[in-house]
C-alpha cells in the first residue's frame, strides 16, 4: 500500500519555545493547585450571586442541583464518578431539607455553605493533574512505542524493529502557519481550538503540541474519556481538565467557565474543541458551543481591567486547527448516532464501544498500513476573531492595526457587559468556522467519497438522504470513466477554491487523475469492515456502505461543490 | 451598563440632508452635537445663518468638514446618508474609526457590489453577498463592531415641528439600543427597542417599494379602500422577501414595518410616495428624478428588490408590477388592472 506523502522535509524538528517545564504556566498552575481551586471556588459563587441576585432564587438553583445530581446518579453512572458520589448528594438533600424550618437568616448563611461544598467538590474533579514526571514518562513511552511500531512495519529487513529510521512526523503531517503559532506562544496566550473529529484527536494534537516545542496546553476533555483506562492515563499527565456533558447545571457551568477563564488568564495555553462533541456527521463544524469560547473573551477583557490603559496586557490568541483523515475509527457508530438524531434533536447518551484493546488495535493498524493525518493550523486571532502581525497587533480588514483593549471599552473605560460579550463570542464563532473551512484540507479520499455519494444522490433526485441510504448496496454502481470526468470537474473547482484562500488541498491531490482516484479509494475509511468505496471487478465503483460513505462524503460539505457533479 | 455613564462627549451626525438635520436638532436638545457635511458651502451657512434646508438649527449643533474631527470628538455617531455615497463615506471614514465606536445609522436603502462594467439589470443573478444592508457595509469596511440602526415612521418634516412620533433603535447589542434611547428620547419622540437589526433595516428599504406604489394609487384618484389592499398586501410581499434576504417576520409587523409603511404610504410629503404620484400624473421618471432635490431610495430598491425576488423565487407582484411601471413603460393603469385580476387565495400565511 502507497503511503501518501506530504511534501518532505517540511516536517522538520522544532526546537522547544521554553526550557523548562517548571517555566510552563500549566506546571505553575498545578504547582499551586490548592489555591487555584480555592480562587475558581470564590469567584464562582460570586459569579453565580451575580446572576441570581435573590438569595431565593439561588436556593432554587442549589435545589434543583442536587436533584439533578441524585437522578444521574440513579441513571447514568460511569465508572470515573468517585465512591463516595451518593453519600455526597445524600447528605447535602437532608442538609437542605433540615433547613426549610430555619429562620430566614440561618437558612441564607447553610445554604450559602452548600453552595461552597457544591463548587468547590466541582472545581475539585475538574482541575488537571499535570504532574511534570508523568508527563515526560509518557511521552517517551508514546514516542518510544510509535517508532518500533513505524520501524518494524515499514523497514523489512531484520532488526528494523530497533531502527529509527521513521518517526511520527512521517506519519503526521503538520501544516500551517506553525512558525506564527510557536511565535504567538511565546508572546501571548494561546487557545488551540481543532475540529473534532475522533477520540484520538485529543492525543494527536497532544502529540503535535509537543512536537512544535510549545509547552503543554490545558485541556477541556470529555469526562466520558476517562473512563478508558489508557486515555485517563494520557490526558492526566498531559494537563488535561475534565468537562463532564452530563453536568448541566448552572453551578457546574459556571464552575467550569471560571476555572477556564482563570487558567487562560494566568496564562495557561488551552485547547478546547469548540464544536462541542466529535462531529457527528463527519462535517467540518457549523455550530459552535460558546460557553468555553467566551471564556476567552473574559479572560483578555478581565486583563484589560485590571492594567492600567497604556501598559502592556497579556494578549489571548485564538488558532483555530483542522485534522485532516482518510479513517475515522468511530464513524459508522457516529454516522449512525447523526441520522438518529436528524429531524427529531433529542439527545444521545455518549457511548464509548472502544476499550484499550481496540485502540491498541487501531493504532497497530495505523502505523503499518499507511493512511497518514494531517494536521492544518490556522492563522492566529485576536479574541474578536481578528487577523494578527507576527507582533500579535490585531489587524483590521484592511490591514492596518487596531486595538483589542478598544472592543471593551465604553466612554473611555473597560467595562464588563456581558450582553455585549456574548455578541462577540457569537461573532468569533462565526469566524472559527470560516477558517475550518479555509485551513481544510482536501484528502484524495475526501474527493473521490464526495463526488461517488453526490452522483448517486444526483441519479435518484426523487429519493431524500433516507431513501437513497435505504437503497440496497448492490444496486449501485458507477462507471468508471464517468466518475473520473466528474472527479476532474470537482478537483478543478477545489483548485479554484483554493486559488480564492477557500481551502487546502493535499499535495497528493494533484498529478495524474487516475493515481489521485486509485489513492483515494484505498484510503477512504481503511480500516472499516466494509468499505465505503471500491472498484468492482469490471473496475467500476461500488460501495459496500452507503452510509458511511456519507459520513466520508461530508467532509467537503458546504463547499458548494454539489453543482459541479 | 454605559448608558448611565455616558460621557460628555458630543454626538456625530453624517450627513446635512433633511433628516440628518432634523436628527442633529433631536440630539441637541441632550448633548452638543457635530454635523458634518460634505459641502463647506452648506457648513458654513449651517454655522452663520443657523438655518438649512429650511429648518431652523438648535444652538448645540455646530456643523463640521472634518470627517477626522468627528472621529476623534465623538464616540457616538449617526450616519445618516444616501445609501449610493454610504460605502464611500465609511472608506473615508474607516481609518479615524475604533472598535470603541458606536454608529447608528438612518438610511433606508440597499448597497449594492457588482463586478466592474456590469449593472443590476445586466448581472445574472443578484443575492445577498452582493446586495448589503448599511449596517453590514459598516462592519465591512470600517472595525466598528457596535452597530445599530433607526428605523420608523420619521417624516423629517413633522419631527421638525416637534409632533409625536416613534422611532426603533435595532441593534444586537443592548448598550447600543441604550445609548440610542438615551440620546433620542424626548417627550415628543418615543424610543423602541429590537433586536433584529437585519430586519428592522430591511423593513425600512423595502417599505419605500410600497411607498411608490400608494403614491401612484393616489395620483390615480384612488381611494382608501384601494390604500388598505395595498398596504396590507405590500406588508404580506416585505415580510416574504424580507424573509428570503434575512431578517425576521417580527421585525415587518412593529413601528418600522408597519407603523412606517402606513405613515409612508399616506404621505404626501413623503419623496417616495410622489415619485409614484408623479408617475401615475404622466410624468416620466427621468422628469421626476431631475427635478427632486433629494434622493427617493425606493426607486432603486424596487430595481434590487425585483432582481433579489427572482433569485430567491419569491413572489414579489407589487415589486414585480412597478418595476415594469418605473423601467419598462407600463402604465400604472397597466399594473394596477394585472394585479386585480392575479388568482391569490390565501389571506395571511406566515404567522
Amino acid at each position: 500500500m502507497e503511503v501518501l506523502e506530504e511534501k518532505r522535509n517540511k516536517n522538520k524538528k522544532y526546537k522547544p519555545i521554553l526550557d523548562g517545564i517548571p517555566d510552563w504556566p500549566v506546571y505553575q498552575l498545578s504547582r499551586n493547585r490548592k489555591e487555584f481551586i480555592e480562587e475558581v471556588t470564590r469567584q464562582t459563587i460570586e459569579r453565580l450571586h451575580a446572576m441570581r441576585p435573590e438569595t431565593r432564587a439561588l436556593a432554587d438553583e442549589l435545589e434543583a442541583t442536587i436533584y439533578r445530581e441524585q437522578n444521574r446518579l440513579k441513571r447514568n453512572r460511569w465508572r470515573v464518578d468517585p465512591k463516595d458520589e451518593p453519600r455526597f448528594w445524600a447528605n447535602l438533600k437532608n442538609e437542605l431539607v433540615e433547613l426549610t424550618n430555619q429562620p430566614e437568616e440561618t437558612r441564607a448563611k447553610a445554604e450559602e455553605e452548600l453552595l461552597k461544598r457544591i463548587v468547590n467538590r466541582y472545581a475539585n474533579e475538574i482541575a488537571g493533574n499535570f504532574k511534570a514526571t508523568s508527563y515526560k514518562f509518557t511521552r517517551e513511552l508514546v514516542k518510544f512505542w510509535f517508532a518500533r511500531l513505524l520501524n518494524g512495519a515499514r523497514i523489512k529487513k531484520f532488526g528494523g524493529f530497533f531502527r529509527n529510521q521513521y518517526t511520527l512526523r512521517d506519519k503526521i503531517q503538520i501544516v500551517g502557519k506553525v512558525k506564527s503559532l510557536r511565535n504567538l506562544a511565546s508572546k501571548g496566550t494561546v487557545v488551540m481550538v481543532p475540529t473534532h473529529f475522533s477520540n484520538l484527536d485529543s492525543i494527536l494534537i497532544g502529540w503535535v503540541i509537543h512536537s512544535l516545542g510549545l509547552p503543554a496546553f490545558i485541556y477541556g476533555a470529555g469526562l466520558n474519556l476517562f473512563n478508558i483506562k489508557i486515555f485517563a492515563y494520557f490526558m492526566n499527565s498531559l494537563g488535561a481538565y475534565k468537562v463532564d456533558r452530563r453536568k448541566k447545571n448552572l453551578i457546574y457551568l459556571e464552575t467550569l467557565k471560571t476555572y477556564s477563564t482563570l487558567a487562560i488568564q494566568k496564562g495557561a495555553h488551552s485547547l478546547f474543541f469548540p464544536g462541542g462533541t466529535r462531529s457527528r456527521s463527519g462535517m467540518l463544524e457549523k455550530q459552535l458551543k460558546l460557553g468555553l469560547l467566551s471564556t476567552a473573551i473574559e479572560a483578555q477583557r478581565n486583563l484589560y481591567a485590571q492594567a492600567a490603559p497604556d501598559e502592556p496586557v497579556r494578549k489571548i490568541f485564538i488558532v483555530p486547527v483542522t485534522l485532516n483523515y482518510h479513517f475515522v475509527l468511530e464513524a459508522p457508530e457516529l454516522i449512525e448516532e447523526y441520522l438518529h438524531a436528524k429531524g427529531a434533536d433529542r439527545y444521545f447518551p455518549e457511548q464509548d464501544k472502544y476499550g484499550s484493546w481496540q485502540l491498541v488495535r487501531f493504532l497497530f493498524k495505523f502505523f503499518t498500513k499507511g493512511s497518514s493525518i494531517s494536521v492544518s493550523i490556522g492563522p492566529g486571532l485576536d479574541v474578536m476573531g481578528n487577523y494578527v502581525d507576527e507582533e500579535g497587533h490585531s489587524l483590521d480588514a484592511r490591514g492596518h492595526r487596531i486595538h483589542t483593549r478598544d472592543y471593551f471599552v465604553s466612554s473611555g473605560q473597560v467595562v464588563e457587559d456581558k450582553q455585549r460579550e456574548d455578541e462577540y463570542t457569537r461573532m468569533l464563532g462565526q469566524k472559527i468556522v470560516s477558517e475550518y473551512h479555509r485551513i481544510n484540507r482536501v484528502f484524495a479520499s475526501h474527493l473521490v467519497a464526495f463526488v461517488a455519494f453526490e452522483m448517486w444522490q444526483k441519479k435518484h433526485p426523487k429519493l431524500d438522504l433516507f431513501g437513497l441510504l435505504r437503497l440496497p448496496e448492490e444496486e449501485l454502481e458507477l462507471l468508471y470513466d464517468e466518475f473520473r470526468e466528474t472527479c476532474k470537474r470537482v478537483r478543478k473547482e477545489i483548485y479554484r477554491l483554493r486559488k480564492d484562500g477557500k481551502v487546502y488541498r493535499a499535495t497528493h491531490l494533484k498529478g495524474d487523475i487516475d493515481v489521485v482516484i486509485r489513492r483515494g479509494l484505498e484510503n477512504v475509511g481503511i480500516f472499516h469492515l466494509n468499505r465505503p468505496l471500491i472498484r468492482n471487478r469490471k473496475g467500476n465503483i461500488i460501495t459496500q456502505d452507503l452510509t458511511l460513505l456519507y459520513y466520508y462524503h461530508n467532509r467537503l460539505a458546504g463547499y458548494g461543490l454539489e453543482q459541479f457533479i | 451598563m454605559a448608558s448611565s455613564n455616558l460621557s460628555d462627549k458630543p454626538i456625530g451626525v453624517l450627513g446635512a440632508g433633511n433628516f440628518g438635520t432634523v436628527i442633529a436638532n433631536i440630539l441637541a436638545q441632550n448633548r452638543p452635537v457635530l454635523l458634518y457635511a460634505r459641502n463647506p458651502e452648506i457648513v458654513r451657512q449651517i454655522n452663520k445663518q443657523r438655518t438649512n434646508r429650511g429648518h431652523h438649527i438648535e444652538p448645540g449643533v455646530k456643523a463640521v468638514n472634518d470627517l477626522s474631527e468627528v472621529a476623534r470628538s465623538c464616540d457616538v455617531i449617526f450616519p445618516m446618508v444616501p445609501s449610493l455615497h454610504f460605502r464611500t463615506l465609511m472608506r473615508q471614514l474607516a481609518e479615524h474609526l475604533r472598535p470603541y465606536h458606536i454608529l447608528i445609522h438612518g438610511t433606508k436603502g440597499f448597497d449594492i457590489t457588482l463586478p466592474p462594467g456590469e449593472t443590476v439589470e445586466s448581472v445574472a443573478t443578484l443575492n445577498r453577498s452582493q446586495v448589503k444592508t448599511m449596517s453590514e457595509v459598516i462592519r465591512e469596511e470600517t472595525s466598528v463592531v457596535r452597530v445599530g440602526c433607526l428605523a420608523g415612521p420619521n417624516l423629517a418634516r413633522e419631527l421638525a415641528q416637534r409632533q409625536p412620533g416613534a422611532t426603533v433603535v435595532a441593534s444586537p447589542f443592548k448598550e447600543v439600543i441604550q445609548v440610542g434611547k438615551l440620546l433620542l428620547r424626548n417627550n415628543r419622540f418615543q424610543v423602541y427597542e429590537n433586536t433584529d437589526l437585519t430586519g428592522v433595516e430591511i423593513a425600512g428599504v423595502l417599505k419605500n417599494i410600497i411607498a411608490i406604489a400608494s403614491g401612484a394609487l393616489s395620483g390615480l384618484g384612488y381611494g382608501e379602500n384601494a390604500k388598505g389592499l395595498l398596504i396590507s398586501r405590500g406588508a404580506v410581499e416585505m415580510v416574504y422577501l424580507g424573509r428570503a434576504l434575512g431578517g425576521d417576520t417580527k421585525a415587518f409587523l412593529g413601528v418600522a414595518g408597519i407603523g412606517d409603511l402606513v405613515t409612508t404610504c399616506n404621505s404626501p410629503m413623503s419623496r417616495n410616495f410622489s415619485v409614484g404620484y408623479r408617475l401615475a400624473k404622466g410624468e416620466t421618471l427621468t422628469e421626476i428624478l431631475s427635478s427632486m432635490t433629494e434622493v427617493a431610495e425606493g426607486v432603486n430598491t424596487v430595481r434590487i428588490a425585483k432582481k433579489c425576488a427572482d433569485h430567491y423565487r419569491v413572489r414579489a407582484l407589487v415589486t414585480d408590477r412597478l418595476y415594469k411601471v418605473l423601467f419598462e413603460g407600463m402604465t400604472v393603469e397597466e399594473a394596477l388592472d394585472f394585479l386585480m385580476r392575479f388568482p391569490l387565495s390565501a389571506d395571511i400565511d406566515f404567522i
